[in-house]
């Protein structure tokens, strides 16, 4: 997907502003910044629900505007920011919305309601029949992506799917939405003003701020490397903490150099796998300098809150 | 009201049901095709509005105005082109109903919320699917309200067409007041009333079938 200086204007007031920026297919790309700064009109330019002023906006090397609007919808998984279920659907009628567009049969669209709420963590007996305004709103919200998810989409488009779910549901989802993503490799402009979220979920971030884009650039990069003192601020002063959960216990050096045996008996058991900042966590939890790594039941070496903490300043 | 005779007659009630069934019938029939037609033309007129938000100015002024004036002048006024006719009865019938219908038609789909009539578009529903789909089911609620209240209202005048022929139980009413004998006369008004009852209880009841989400809330 690619953004080639697109430009919206409202009234003589610029709202996105010569945006260009290209997402890698099977990607995510998040949108981030300020109330305001043109996120939802940038996604909605894609799915045409706003028409560019000027530029073009291109999937698959093919411009969007001169493709027949519906068509080009239905391919297109979209979920809007505030939700908008159909009231007067129940929840599968819902979900099965764009596979019923399709054409699907009815036994197939009936299957993938079922996996699909299956997958969002709602119970398909229990939620099926039941009509939106039966459910709370953080369960509407994962109907919402259960919804966008049906037809498998190449492309998808979220704004703020997550904001309205508390953080225990949200972190949960978005491994669930990783996982979906990385499975179908879909590609995904995904709309958020948490930071925290975009560093998660992003492979590539996009700050905006006034229409215009700050600075595009892997979360990593980001964090290291903010362009100006708008993004440092907007990634937040703690952005060495936040780089942690970008890093693996196995991606760092650890100390080989001490025997199992000798590290204190309170240090935590860590898996390569974890991130930094889980690591972190554990090793300040049980008031031990060091954590011990352990992939399986082989002895790896120990991590130690230097090395952590030189992740932290490490801006390379 | 001749001396010494009861306010109602209750043998003559019994010696009539004949009558009142075939009365009701009339008035049922000039009901059913006012409210039906006047359905059809205030959805066209709706969608112009919808479609055209200037049109709304003058199609309020004018089925406003058709709605102010005095039935019995209407009649007179068609009365020269159209006759003592059902046609007559008709046209004015329809032209009380058109300012609620419209009133409601458009209201009931203004009233659907922004968010569910973007998410129908981004999905990828054609224009008329939104429409049919979305924005109607969701307008029903507020579109019965006003059929309920269009029929409500033309079962109350098919009572006054019955001056040009056309009269349903109001030729009861009429024939009781020409005759002095109030038990015709209360025996047409009290059937109509209870004709618009029975008629408003089943749009509520159709309602409540056509929208059962409602109900889940
Ligand atoms: N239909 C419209 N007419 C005029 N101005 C608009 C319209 N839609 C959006 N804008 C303006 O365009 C700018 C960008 O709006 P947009 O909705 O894209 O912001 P956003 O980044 O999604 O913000 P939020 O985080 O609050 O959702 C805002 O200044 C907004 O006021
Ligand atoms: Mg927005």
């Amino acid at each position: 997907m690619e953004f080639r200086d697109v430009s919206k204007r409202y009234a003589g007031q610029l709202a996105v502003d010569q945006l260009s920026f290209k997402v890698p297919a099977g990607r995510i790309c998040v949108l981030v910044g300020p109330s305001g700064s043109g996120k939802t009109t940038s996604l909605k330019m894609v799915n045409r629900l706003i028409e560019p002023t000027g530029g073009s906006i291109l999937i698959d090397g093919r411009d969007v505007l001169r493709e027949e609007p519906t068509a080009l919808r239905r391919r297109i998984g979209y979920v809007i920011q505030q939700v908008g279920l159909f009231p007067h659907q129940t929840i599968a009628e819902n979900v099965g919305t764009v596979p019923r567009l399709l054409g699907w049969p009815k036994e197939r669209i009936a299957a993938r309601t079922e996996q699909l709420l299956a997958l969002v963590g709602l119970e398909p007996s229990r939620f099926a029949l039941r009509y939106p305004a039966q459910l709370s709103g953080g369960e509407r919200q994962r109907v919402g992506v259960a919804r966008a998810l049906a037809a498998e989409p190449p492309v998808m488009l979220m704004d703020e799917p997550f904001g309205a779910v508390d953080p225990i549901v949200r972190d949960r989802l978005q491994n669930e939405f990783l996982r979906i993503q990385r499975d179908q490799g879909t590609t995904v402009l995904f709309v958020t003003h948490d930071i925290d979220e975009a560093i998660k979920l992003g492979d590539r971030v996009a700050v905006m701020r006034g229409g215009k884009l700050v600075q595009y650039a892997p979360p990593a990069e980001l964090l290291a490397h903010p362009v100006n003192a708008f993004v440092a601020e907007f990634v937040g002063s703690d952005r060495g903490l936040k780089r942690l959960v970008l890093l693996t216990v196995g991606g760092v050096d650890l100390d080989t150099t001490v025997a199992r045996a000798a590290v204190s008996p309170n240090a935590p058991i860590l898996s390569p796998a974890s991130t930094l900042r889980d690591a972190l966590v554990r090793m300040l939890a049980s008031e031990a300098q060091v954590g011990i790594v352990v992939d399986r039941d082989r002895y790896l070496g120990v991590l130690t809150l230097s090395t952590i903490g030189r992740m932290i300043r490490d801006d390379t | 009201m001749t001396e010494g005779e009861p306010l109602i007659r209750w043998d003559w009630i019994a010696s009539h049901l004949d009558e009142f069934a075939f009365r009701l019938g009339e008035h049922v029939e000039l009901t059913v095709i006012a409210v039906g037609v006047g359905f059809v033309i205030a959805f066209a007129l709706s969608l112009l509005i919808l479609r055209a938000p200037r049109t709304e100015g003058p199609i309020t002024a004018v089925t406003g105005t058709m709605y102010t004036i005095p039935s019995l002048a209407l009649f007179a006024l068609l009365i020269p082109y159209t006759g003592l006719t059902v046609v007559t009865a008709e046209i004015g019938l329809v032209s009380y109903t058109l300012l609620i219908l419209v009133r409601n038609i458009v209201r009931g789909i203004r009233g659907v919320p922004a968010d569910v009539r973007e998410a129908a578009v981004g999905m990828g529903y054609a224009p008329r699917e939104v429409l049919w789909r979305i924005e109607l089911p969701l307008a029903l609620a507020v579109i019965i309200a006003g059929v309920r209240l269009a029929t409500i209202s033309t079962i109350g005048l098919v009572t006054v067409t019955s001056l040009i022929g056309q009269g349903g139980f109001g030729f009861l009413i009429l024939i009781g007041i020409q005759r002095f004998f109030t038990t015709e006369l209360i025996a047409g008004a009290v059937l109509s009333v209870a004709l618009a009852i029975l008629a408003d209880a089943l749009l509520v009841l159709l309602q409540r079938r056509l929208t059962p989400w409602a109900r889940a809330a």
